[in-house]
């Protein structure tokens, strides 16, 4: 089974690497890109009988190491 | 004394630590590779700086799993006098010995400069022998050292006299000019509650010779031999 993790940095810790991006897009004359958060992308292969089992196994691989909790959160989706 | 320095694949400042304790300071020093499950009788740990495990991940994310990791989580928390320098300083924040994380430098540049940092507080095994509000001298090389903690964390922090070394100017004063990462608080530096874990940005082990542009990063070294001597900080065995 698969899971996607995304993980971004959280709304309240400034993301210098999104805002360079943003301001790159308006460069380029895309004024209607307001903002940009840059994050990271996992993709899991998971042996698990079902979709929950899989997305709480992958919340805890978020948990303890693909996302630090201190500046990051997360969303997982998972195929069903 | 012995001093312990961490050997991580991809660590590139151990045999400047190494070097300062053992030929500028005359003290005993061992390298220790990462995989190793014995810190060897050292009296202090050095992590070093570098780019542990490739900064896979997140800095400092992936040698918290190195086995050594075990023994320096135990030696600190039997009170051993414990120095993250750069990397190092990462891999204490991502192992929880001291909070907070890093984020990329405000201004996404990697810092490959001399900076001052002021010396806030001496109760420290790394600032023993210095005066308090002490200006140092001493390069940093980094692109992720904005050390971030959320707010409460951060008033936490400085209420307990955690923030042990601060960016300043040649004056010494706190400006955000003398920032060179945006780190809150102009933080370069900090020590955890109990005060024998100490991390930060800068790189005392690069500044220990005037042969190399500064000698102000010595008393961090000079410090913990201090601070070992008296007893202040021992690793309770």
């Amino acid at each position: 089974m698969r899971a996607r993790v995304f993980v971004t940095l959280k709304p309240s810790v400034f993301d210098p690497q999104g805002t360079t991006v943003v301001e790159a897009l308006h460069t380029l004359g895309y004024a209607a890109v307001k903002d940009v958060r840059q994050g990271k992308y996992f993709e899991l292969e998971i042996d698990a009988a079902t979709a929950d089992e899989a997305t709480r196994l992958a919340s805890e691989a978020a948990d303890k190491l693909l996302a630090n909790p201190v500046i990051e959160s997360y969303r997982i989706e998972v195929d069903r | 004394m012995k001093f312990a320095v961490v050997v991580f694949p991809g660590s590139n400042c151990d045999h400047d630590a190494h070097y300062a304790a053992e030929h500028v300071l005359g003290q005993q020093a061992e390298l220790v590779w990462h995989k190793d499950t014995s810190l060897r009788g050292a009296d202090v740990v050095v992590l070093p700086g570098g780019f542990a495990h490739g900064d896979y991940l997140r800095t400092g994310a992936i040698a918290r799993f190195s086995p050594i990791m075990q023994e320096v989580k135990t030696f600190a928390a039997a009170g051993g006098p414990v120095l993250g320098i750069c990397n190092g300083f990462q891999v204490l924040l991502e192992a929880g010995l001291l909070p907070g994380a890093m984020l990329r430098n405000r201004d996404l540049r990697f810092h490959c400069e001399h900076v001052y940092v002021r010396v806030e507080h001496t109760d420290t095994p790394f600032t023993a022998a210095c005066e308090p509000g002490r200006r140092l001298r001493i390069p940093i090389a980094h692109g992720e050292g904005n050390y971030f903690a959320d707010p409460d964390v951060v008033e936490r922090l400085e209420r307990n006299r955690q923030v042990i070394f601060r960016y300043v100017d040649a004056t010494g004063a706190v400006t955000d000019a003398a920032n060179p990462n945006g780190s809150v608080n102009n933080i370069a530096g900090l020590c955890n509650e109990r005060r024998n874990v100490v991390g930060l940005m800068p790189h005392p082990e690069r500044a220990c010779e005037l042969a190399v542009g500064s000698a102000d990063g010595l008393v961090l070294f000079e410090s913990a031999v201090k601070a070992v001597a008296e007893g202040a900080f021992a690793a309770a065995r």
